[in-house]
């Protein structure tokens, strides 16, 4: 195994954890805040990535698509909040879980019906196309590149909203006592909007990203919604700090065992076996971390402080 | 006699019936549609038990399906054949699996819990897909099937519909004795106020672990039949949405009701084969029909014969 290989792997799996980390930032904002458990998130990101691929099709323009798809998902998010999902706050886990499977169903149909079961694929703009070289025999896409340096700006805006602002606070205020926050005067409903639609917003800006790395298809955002519900645990419910260490970590994790897992095996088991269990295990591997995390860390890596989920 | 005995009386005297009337419509096909019903019910109920009566939201209860069904298919491919061995294997295997998962994902609660019986239920459907010797992916298709002390009456339409009519009133009237048992009544009491029962003397999480690992077991049972009906095994079985779909029968039917699961699954076949048959894109309106009965049919359909006054409201 050459150095190169590991540096790309490990950029590859930077990359990867950081669309996980758009993703898991909305869900665990939506989870922590709200306490509420949103199954349809994942679709959220399948609905970006269609965005992106209808809107590069009518306009022509990556970038122009970018804009449009983002005000798309937003307004997408903002529609199924005020039609469905303030009517679900209050109510229980259940309830959620069913209701969000409903929203998965259908969409996941829709995208079928509009834009056929194969999988489409998008071609990174033309700016961001090439590669670029990093040492002296490592070349990695530029385009990956732009991904990992969105995510980690994203990671720091939030970051600062969440801690220094006004929208900020009233956020914590609520995730900790909500009655508090509205007997004060504010408009708590308003405020839920406001998360979600970030939140909507943040999983479709990764669809749309994510748009050119991997195969846009219905059903995309099914697998990565688990991911994303093993990110916000591992890091603590509502929690943005936590939910970036646990995105890398898992990013990390994930593409490392699975070019790593078999190798690693066939060192200690005979090769067949070794290259039998090895993909089983490389994509067990986040899911045993996840295990691990809540038996002996219940409340996650850096728990948010007194998040009611 | 209360109400729920009489109407669960009716459904398994229907259920006894349909064979001698079905053949007037075409048996074949509508026999293996309620077949399919059943062993949906079988593994619903005891969703049920863990959801309605113990709180406990797994959503990787398909797994243990998927675990029971693969425990008889490797024993069918092994050569053994009579169904209560496989039987046998089938629960010591799935009892094994949720003995372990369960200890550790009962040590949480709440949505911590439906998070790591999720996990474990991937971990399951991943472990599912690596058996390359038994099809890997794309699952198996069994030539050799159960057989009762070398008879084939297991595997025939009509032996296999008895079969699985059996075991279901069988699982009906287990989890019905269980919930109205002590073990029910401490399940329920932890549901509604784990402190409170944990006081009154009672090792809450022990109970728990126990319904959890019943629950498991009773869906090995729904696998092993699965694999009967279908010969066919794949790791489809033990994917989250099938979880999912079966909170969909147990929520429909109604929480903590044995007939409400049953009547859920029937709902469920019906609904996707009546749909299905009109509209190829039959789940654009399956997932509102879901929303919408969350949003506004709260009590689930067991409620719908429940007397007036009584009807629950949501849980």
């Amino acid at each position: 195994m050459s150095m190169t290989l590991f540096l790309i792997l490990c950029l590859n799996g930077v990359q990867y954890g950081m669309l996980l980390f758009l993703i898991a930032a909305g869900l665990t904002l939506v989870f922590g805040v709200m306490g509420f458990i949103n199954l349809a998130h994942g679709v959220q990101y399948m609905v970006g990535a269609y965005l992106a691929f209808f809107f590069v099709q009518l306009t022509g323009s990556f970038f122009l698509a970018v804009v449009l798809s983002l005000g798309a998902a937003l307004i997408i998010g903002l529609l199924l909040e005020y039609f469905i999902f303030r009517h679900l706050y209050t109510r229980t886990h259940l309830d959620q879980v069913l209701a969000t499977f409903g929203i998965i169903i259908f969409l996941n149909e829709l995208a079928k019906v509009l834009f056929g079961p194969a999988t489409l694929s998008l071609s990174p703009p033309e700016l961001l196309s090439g590669s670029i070289q990093l040492t002296e025999t490592l070349r990695y896409p530029v385009y990956r590149l732009v991904t990992i340096f969105i995510g980690l700006a994203v990671a720091v805006g939030l970051f600062f909203a969440v801690s220094y602002t006004r929208v900020g606070m009233l956020i914590r205020a609520g995730a900790t006592t909500p009655e508090m926050v509205s007997a004060l005067g504010v408009n708590i409903q308003q405020l839920f909007m406001i998360v979600f639609g970030v939140g909507a917003m943040l999983a479709g800006f990764a669809g749309v990203i994510a748009a050119p790395i991997f195969a846009v298809e219905p059903g995309m955002g099914d697998n990565i919604l688990i991911v994303a519900f093993v990110v916000i645990i591992i890091g603590g419910v509502g929690s943005i700090g936590g939910a970036f260490v646990a995105a890398l970590l898992v990013g990390l994790i994930d593409t490392l065992g699975r070019s790593l897992a078999t190798m690693v095996l066939s060192a200690v088991f005979n090769p067949s076996f070794a290259s039998q269990i090895g993909p089983a295990l490389a994509s067990m591997l986040i899911y045993i971390l996840m295990a691990a995390i809540l038996v002996f860390r219940p409340k996650g890596l850096l728990p948010a402080k007194g998040a009611n989920a | 006699m209360d109400r729920p005995l009489i109407l669960a009386a009716f459904i398994f005297a229907l259920l006894l019936a349909l064979p001698l009337l079905l053949p007037l419509f075409g048996a074949a096909y509508l026999t293996g549609l309620i077949i399919k019903a059943m062993l949906l019910a079988i593994a619903a109920i005891s969703l049920d038990l863990l959801i309605g009566h113990g709180g406990m939201v797994s959503l990787g209860h398909a797994a243990f399906v998927g675990v029971g069904a693969y425990a008889a298919a490797i024993g069918l491919e092994s050569g053994i054949e009579d169904i209560l061995v496989l039987l046998l294997i089938t629960l010591a295997v799935t009892g094994l699996v949720a003995l372990v998962t369960g200890t550790l994902a009962l040590r949480t609660s709440g949505v911590y819990l439906l998070m790591i019986t999720l996990a474990f239920g991937q971990m399951i459907y991943f472990t599912l897909t690596s058996l390359a010797a038994y099809g890997g992916d794309d699952g198996l298709t069994l030539w050799n099937l159960a057989t009762l002390f070398g008879s084939d009456v297991v595997q025939n339409g009509a032996g296999l519909y008895y079969v699985v009519l059996g075991t279901l009133l069988m699982v009906w009237w287990f989890v019905h004795r269980l919930s109205r048992a002590r073990f029910g009544r401490v399940l329920r009491a932890a549901r509604d106020n784990p402190q409170r029962a944990e006081v009154m003397g009672f090792a809450v999480k022990r109970y728990q672990l126990a319904a959890y690992v019943i629950a498991a077991l009773i869906a090995g049972v729904s696998g092993l039949l699965t694999v009967q009906y279908a010969e066919f095994v794949s790791p489809a079985l033990a994917t989250w949405q099938r979880s999912g779909d079966l909170i969909v029968v147990v929520v429909l039917g109604g929480l903590a009701s044995r007939n409400g699961a049953i009547l859920g699954a029937f709902f469920i076949v019906i609904v996707e084969e009546v749909l299905g048959s009109f509209l190829h894109e039959w789940r654009l309106i399956y997932g509102p029909l879901l929303v919408l009965m969350v949003l506004f049919a709260k009590g689930g359909l067991s409620d719908l014969f429940a007397p007036r006054g009584t009807r629950r409201s949501a849980h």
